[in-house]
């Protein structure tokens, strides 16, 4: 490595102030600290840091997206050779699925980092990191078939409109990635609803065998239809239509477990949006008006995107709530929220979406109440210890 | 029956260099510093010109806003420089030792003396800066009385002397004399906390007049901040001292032998250091007679105090006036290939983003490297795990980067020190300096309320 190190030195000249290009220092200490963690040592407060950093924060989160990303290629694969009516081995449908959302992820990735670079050298900052998850995100809760000037256009409104304008990561108020997934959604419905947008390939039609419908398992929960409905170990597993990375809840799950075990996502959250969505499940339950309502509480878990959302979604630090009495708060009402949007409001399918942003809105407020509780403690304090005194 | 405090949250930093319990004698070291910059908030007028004959105990500078503190030399000899920074602040003023003359300050049984006497005594003999005060963790002021006093017997922080080992070398009597005279400076408790794992020396767990509680728990359960918290916490209005196990040594000496003489033990750590083990000396002893022969590396880094709250020091620098300790680690001025992307066997965190994580517990030895850039706050409910306060870290930073004096004031500012913060710096995945942003907030308070 010593000899890509000295052509970095070589060219880092031209990168600094005064430099060539000047102009793309921050895609350069960007592209640099890729490779190398830089040689910077403390000056001020402690000595020593902890190794990590927002990279393998990050890193971390991406990694643990790998299994969904996975499952998504070979169910999309699958979805089609069985809307065709074709036989095919795992190996096949992977790799099919994997070649229609590579250009998916290249074309999220490049707007977004694209974007994140202009706004780091506008701004004079390092290059953030939070973008390489929002990146593979975005492909993951779309359906494959969306076209891709759409998703780069949705992907640009996200990164300036969600977070640039707000200060970039760390600052933003909803989670980037849904808000790509919302403006899809409220834009071109035409190619985020309907039964036909799941499946590659199905809106045009072509050789497609009768009797193949590509709609997901909400869909027919919705039309009250619960026959149509795949079995419960289908949808956990995960060969069902659905957007591109949120079918399979076992993948998810296993995401979750590297999160939780490092430590990177709040397992406060993750379980407390099952909670919640436990709860309102039940809750339906009891009621049961309508077909949907008797839908057993514990499908809601492996349909749509409720795993995908509880354990990618609403975990974002920045977008959730910073106590840790919020976050079970936060996440509790997520559960409730996405369930009740999804049985309650026949206008969205979906509900996790929705109620994950909703929450990120009320999320700060949630916080005030918890801190505004904090200092009324501390007051009490103040004020016995003051009676103490005149005693 | 004393109280028994179990903390959960903190952390012990893994890492090599303890030092072995052995006193060793430093080489006969000639030159002697105080720093200004040891005490925050400080403006110094100087006493003395270079070239100037001192004795122990002369005064060297002393404070503008107060001018009854006095910072004395620590030997007799003459005065070769002032070092000054950046607009001339003075950085530090050095003393060459010479013959053995020391001022002659009063002797007295403190148990005869007021609290008037006591004040004054300590003001004179350059003893007074020893004593600090929780808010803002400056100098105390003098003529203010305290509702309680604090000595921490222990130290948590990473490769800490063992304060039980330290007090065994001196004289119980000097320990007993300057606890007395400690206690007349306060109508309410003088608290001495102990550890309530691992030996205590008898002399603290018998000692008299003081009210003994036992704290537990990884670091910073050492932390005095923290000790006040779960004791006696502060409110607004409130005001409570601190003062250094060891100076306690030194105030007793005044009292007993009459003379200012700043004997300290402080153990020499780190992993750069061939041969870590205590020495005797006196407070501003320059460094290169402890390290003298006992560090080979050359790129190292010498710190005056831990590693997370210590200050950098040059080989020829001189230790701190609050520190006991002298830590050497390697500086980290290296890159590292693809470093925040491989597993990372032998990678230091408290977190459990590093295969290192998972692997059987040993010692690491850290360098300087700041792993990763500046960023804004990210992640949440990091530095709640070592802060065993009831006190809302990031809310707090963040009151104080926006200057909101109320909010500052309820989530908490008072009872707080950069040296608390030090793990949330350390362990930060944002890379943000915290320590420097409390001390912002204090000395905001500071400006504020004055």
């Amino acid at each position: 490595m010593n000899s890509l190190r000295k052509k970095i030195d070589k060219i880092k000249p031209h990168f600094t102030e005064g430099g060539r290009f000047a102009k793309l220092r921050s895609v350069f200490e960007g592209f640099e600290s890729f490779l190398f963690v830089p040689d910077r040592v403390t000056v001020r407060g402690s000595h020593i840091r902890d190794s990590i950093d927002l990279k393998r924060t990050m890193i971390i989160v991406v990694i643990a997206l790998v299994p969904a990303l996975l499952f998504g290629s070979y169910n999309v694969g699958l979805q089609y050779f069985r809307s065709i009516g074709a036989d095919a081995e795992i190996i096949r449908c992977f790799w099919f699925g994997f070649l229609k959302i590579l250009p998916l992820i290249i074309v999220s990735y490049v707007t977004g980092l694209g974007i994140e670079f202009i706004a780091a050298q506008i701004r004079g900052h390092e290059i953030n990191e939070g973008f390489l998850v929002t990146g593979i995100l975005i492909p993951l809760i779309v359906p494959v078939d969306v076209p891709l000037w759409m998703l780069a256009l949705s992907t640009a409104f996200a990164v300036i409109l969600g977070k640039e304008v707000f200060g970039g990561t760390g600052m933003n108020v909803f989670n980037p990635a849904l808000l790509a997934r919302a403006f899809l959604f409220f834009s071109y419905p035409g190619w985020m609803t309907g039964d036909t947008v799941w499946t590659y390939n199905l809106t045009a039609g072509e050789n497609i065998i009768d009797g193949f419908s590509g709609a997901t398992p909400l869909a027919y929960a919705a039309g009250g239809e619960l026959s149509g409905i795949p079995s419960f170990l289908e949808m956990f597993i995960g060969t069902i239509p659905g957007s591109v990375g949120e079918t399979s809840t076992i993948a998810v799950l296993l995401g979750a477990l590297i999160l939780i075990i490092t430590g990177i996502g709040s397992w406060k959250i993750i379980l407390s949006v099952f909670a919640g969505g436990l709860a309102m499940g039940l809750l339906l339950n009891l009621v049961a008006v309508n077909p949907f309502m008797e839908l057993p509480f514990y499908y809601h878990f492996v349909m749509g995107g409720f795993a995908f959302g509880a354990v990618f979604m609403a975990t974002d630090p920045v977008t959730a709530s910073q106590t840790e009495k919020g976050k079970w708060i936060y996440g509790f009402l997520i559960g409730v929220l996405s369930i009740l949007f999804r049985v309650l409001n026949p206008a969205y399918p979906e509900g996790v979406m929705l109620a994950i942003l909703l929450m990120n809105l009320f999320a700060p407020l949630i916080d005030y109440y918890i801190i505004e509780s904090h200092i009324k403690k501390r007051l009490k304090r103040a004020s016995l210890a003051n009676n103490i005194q005149g005693v | 029956m004393p109280r028994h405090v179990k903390l959960k949250k903190g952390y012990d930093i893994p890492i090599s260099g303890t030092a072995e319990r052995i006193l060793a004698q430093a080489v006969n070291p000639l030159r002697f510093g105080v720093k200004p910059v040891d005490f925050p908030g400080l403006i110094p007028k100087l006493d003395v010109k270079a070239g100037e004959k001192v004795k122990a105990g002369t005064p060297l500078f002393h404070s503008k806003l107060n001018p009854d503190i006095l910072f004395v030399s620590p030997v007799s000899g003459t005065v070769i420089s002032v070092e000054r920074g950046e607009r001339r602040k003075i950085l530090e003023v050095i003393v060459e030792k010479e013959g053995d003359d020391h001022i002659c300050f009063a002797k007295a049984d403190p148990s005869s003396l007021t609290r008037e006497e006591i004040t004054r005594e300590l003001l004179l003999s350059g003893l007074w800066p020893a004593v600090r005060q929780r808010p803002y963790n400056i100098i105390a002021k003098p003529y203010e009385k305290p509702k309680a006093i604090f000595i921490s017997a222990f130290d948590t922080a990473p490769l800490a002397p063992d304060l039980s080992f330290v007090i065994s070398h001196f004289s119980e009597e000097l320990f007993r004399s300057g606890l007395l005279a400690i206690s007349k400076l306060t109508d309410g408790k003088v608290h001495l906390v102990l550890n309530s794992k691992g030996e205590t020396s008898p002399v603290l767990s018998n000692a008299e007049g003081v009210e003994i509680s036992y704290i537990s728990g990884p670091h910073p359960a050492g932390n005095v901040g923290v000790h006040i918290h779960h004791i006696d916490p502060l409110n607004k209005g409130e005001v409570v001292w601190t003062v250094n196990l060891q100076d306690i040594i030194a105030i007793g000496r005044l009292f007993t032998e009459g003379i200012y003489k700043p004997e300290r033990i402080i153990a020499l750590t780190g992993s750069e250091v061939t041969k870590p083990c205590y020495y005797r000396i006196l407070t501003g002893a320059c460094v290169a007679s402890v390290v003298e022969g006992n560090v080979e590396n050359d790129n190292v880094r010498y710190i005056s105090g831990n590693v997370l709250t210590g200050t950098r020091i040059s080989r020829d620098g001189f230790p701190g006036f609050y520190d006991s300790q002298i830590t050497v680690i390697p500086e980290g001025n290296n890159f590292e290939f693809l470093g925040w992307a491989l597993p990372g066997n032998k990678k230091l965190t408290f977190s459990r983003a590093f295969t290192s994580a998972f692997l059987p517990k040993k010692a690491f030895t850290p360098d300087t490297n700041f792993h990763g850039g500046e960023r804004a706050f990210v992640m949440t409910g990091q530095y709640e795990k070592v802060l065993p306060m009831d006190i809302y870290p990031m809310q707090l930073c963040k009151a104080i980067l926006v200057e909101d004096i109320d909010l500052m004031e309820n989530l908490g500012i008072y009872e707080v020190a950069e040296e608390d913060f030090a793990l949330c710096e350390f362990i930060c995945p944002s890379k943000i300096e915290i320590q420097s942003i409390i001390r912002k907030g204090l000395d905001l308070m500071i400006r504020e309320m004055s």
